[in-house]
């Protein structure tokens, strides 16, 4: 394990000091301090980061193989296994409950994703203006965020309450309807994307809005000059600048919709599971769940995993290619 | 219109949470009858003592404070560990191994519950607060944190007059690394209390209402009853799940804001 003695390109690192090694005084420097000291330099940068790939590789890297063979075989919750190969993927694909999760599991995502980062977009633009109290608005935006998906969950599922619910009450008071949030499929959905937007909208306009502080003024004033109104401003400079920030919000939160279960589960209380009495919300984490816990079927929950993980790495490279067409076209226009 | 539509983002923000103090003090009956409650009323103090008999909710209070106290420290102490090599010092395949940390982030915990569930029943953990807190000792996030936050807050010339000095490792970290990383391993910790705190998945497969719940848990206990449910006695507990942290956010609000806002954008 010989230290690279070539200089490194990125930030400013330590290395052991030139010439001979700078053992402390008055002590021999061929000695046996001086190659401790040596041994230190060396090793100690691996016991640091130690912990966290041991932890990883117990907890993470071996679990996620480990799943990815039991995925593979028949095995029920404390049986043997028996190999059955591509068949759990094969009796996915052939299930009614794998597609509908897998589909509400894409609704829900857009429809709790989307309006949340637009919105966080349009609260952090606002939270940009010089105003008063904005350290109020910014705690009280972030709240939500310390709240558990579970107390989240239950409060919510009072105010959707199709008979007594707060929100069939006040939707009653401008003449609609009221609305079945339990067990009709896309009002159900919309519910429980209204908890994951709450949760969250606030946190994610607080990343925009750091990224915000980043930008230039003298961008800003060059527009005002050229005539350019807040909102032109906020499209053209505002949007293009934090581009990065609104790419790494929009991963994290495909992670998170992905791996939705809490809030459907709580919200659904004793029919949770099941993701509602037709499955209506039914997600993919809580079929695999359900298969895994309820059923007993660890092999076809383990797939399920897997099938999920695939989704993550297809949308991590669509979004690569996304970001690197994009790059492309810039170039592009730099050019002509 | 900046103000209307701020203070409307802070009430719909906080009205979901004033709402659980409202039906956590009337009667069960009171919450289910339309026109919803809005004021508080005076059934607060019985609803608490039946939510803290019901399930235990002391003993999932502490239980929850057990595992988001060991995951905090322990993640705050490995990852600034951690964050300080990768930051700062040179060692073969420092690189690849920041990328494998950032990678680790998108992997899903649905990935390892079973295999870990396996586990934790071979060594008969079920129900044991370790099998919550093992696989959260580090953070991939804690990692990036600090080292984002080392990269430009510790200074070279610092180490290295230290080394010169005679200074062994461990010295450097508790004399050096440690003082100047101060506040970000603050903000570090409270970030990762409320994550741990709220953490929902693996402690609802590991741990059961009538074991050692976490808050969570509990809550998820409460909530799916099959006998009827008194819905103000739900969301007493939920008041209680939310109340410890609503505190801390009130007291230290705005350095969670600050961590928040410096830590999770350089990616």
């Amino acid at each position: 394990m010989a230290t690279s003695l070539q200089p490194d390109k990125g930030a400013a690192v330590i290395d052991a000091p030139s010439g001979a090694p700078r053992a402390p005084k008055h002590r021999d420097p061929s000695g046996w301090r001086s190659r401790l000291y040596r041994i230190d330099l060396k090793a100690t940068p691996y016991v640091y980061v130690a912990p966290f790939f041991l932890v990883f590789a117990a907890f993470g890297l071996f679990p996620l193989l480990y799943t990815g063979w039991l995925s593979l075989q028949k095995v029920e919750l404390g049986g043997e296994a028996e190999w059955r190969g591509l068949g759990n993927y094969t009796r996915l694909a052939e299930s009614d409950f794998f597609w509908n999760a897998l589909a509400n599991t894409f609704t829900i995502g857009v429809i709790s994703t989307v309006p949340q980062l637009l919105m966080a977009l349009g609260l952090a633009h606002l939270l940009n203006y010089r105003i008063r109290g904005r350290g109020f608005y910014r705690v009280a935006i972030l709240a939500p965020y310390a709240t558990s998906i579970a107390a989240a969950a239950l409060v919510f599922a009072q105010l959707f309450n199709t008979d007594y619910g707060m929100i069939n009450q006040l939707l009653g008071y401008v003449g609609i309807d009221p609305v079945n949030w339990e067990t009709e499929k896309w009002p159900a959905q919309i519910a429980i994307s209204t908890i994951v937007t709450w949760r969250w909208t606030g946190y994610n306009a607080l990343i925009y809005l750091a990224a915000m502080q980043a930008v230039p003024n003298d961008l800003y004033e060059a527009a005002a000059l050229d005539g350019a109104s807040r909102f032109r401003q906020f499209i053209s400079i505002t949007i293009p600048s934090i581009k990065p920030t609104i790419l790494f919000t929009i991963v994290v939160s495909t992670i998170g919709a992905t791996q939705l279960f809490g809030e459907p589960l709580i919200f659904g209380g004793s029919l949770g599971i099941g993701g509602g009495s037709g499955n209506q919300y039914q997600t993919l984490s809580l079929l695999m769940y359900e298969k895994g816990w309820v059923t007993g079927a660890l092999g076809q929950a383990s797939a399920i995993a897997w099938v999920m993980l695939l989704l993550l790495l297809a949308i991590g490279l669509v979004q690569r290619l996304l970001s690197r067409s994009n790059a492309q076209k810039k170039n592009g226009a730099a050019r002509s | 219109m900046t103000y209307a539509l701020l203070v409307f983002a802070a009430v719909v923000s906080l009205f979901p949470l004033y709402w659980n103090l409202v039906a956590a003090s009337h009667t069960g009956e009171r919450v289910v009858q339309a026109p919803s409650p809005l004021l508080p009323g005076r059934e607060l103090f019985n609803n608490l003592s039946i939510a803290w008999n019901q399930v235990d909710m002391g003993e999932a209070l502490i239980n929850t404070t057990i595992v988001a106290g060991a995951v905090a420290t322990s993640t705050v102490l490995f990852a600034t560990l951690a964050g300080f090599a990768f930051a700062k010092l040179r060692f073969k395949g420092r690189n690849v191994l920041l990328a494998v940390v950032v990678a680790t982030m998108t992997v899903p915990p649905q990935l390892s519950v079973i295999p870990l569930y396996q586990l934790i029943t071979e060594f008969g953990w079920v129900n044991q607060l370790q099998s919550v807190i093992l696989p959260s000792l580090v953070a991939a996030f804690g990692v990036f944190f600090m080292r984002q936050y080392l990269l430009e807050a510790l200074p070279v010339e610092l180490i290295e007059a230290a080394r010169m000095d005679g200074a062994h490792s461990l010295r450097i970290i508790w004399h050096v690394v440690f003082p100047i990383a101060r506040p970000a391993m603050a903000v570090l910790g409270m970030l990762i209390f409320v994550q741990a705190w709220n953490d929902f998945f693996w402690p609802f497969i590991a741990l059961t209402p009538d074991g050692a719940p976490t808050l969570q848990v509990a809550l998820a206990g409460l909530g799916s009853g099959n006998h009827t449910v008194n819905h103000a006695i739900v969301l007493t507990g939920a008041f209680i799940a939310t109340v410890p942290l609503l505190l801390v956010f009130a007291l230290l609000g705005k350095h969670i804001v600050g961590g928040i806002t410096s830590g999770a954008v350089k990616s």
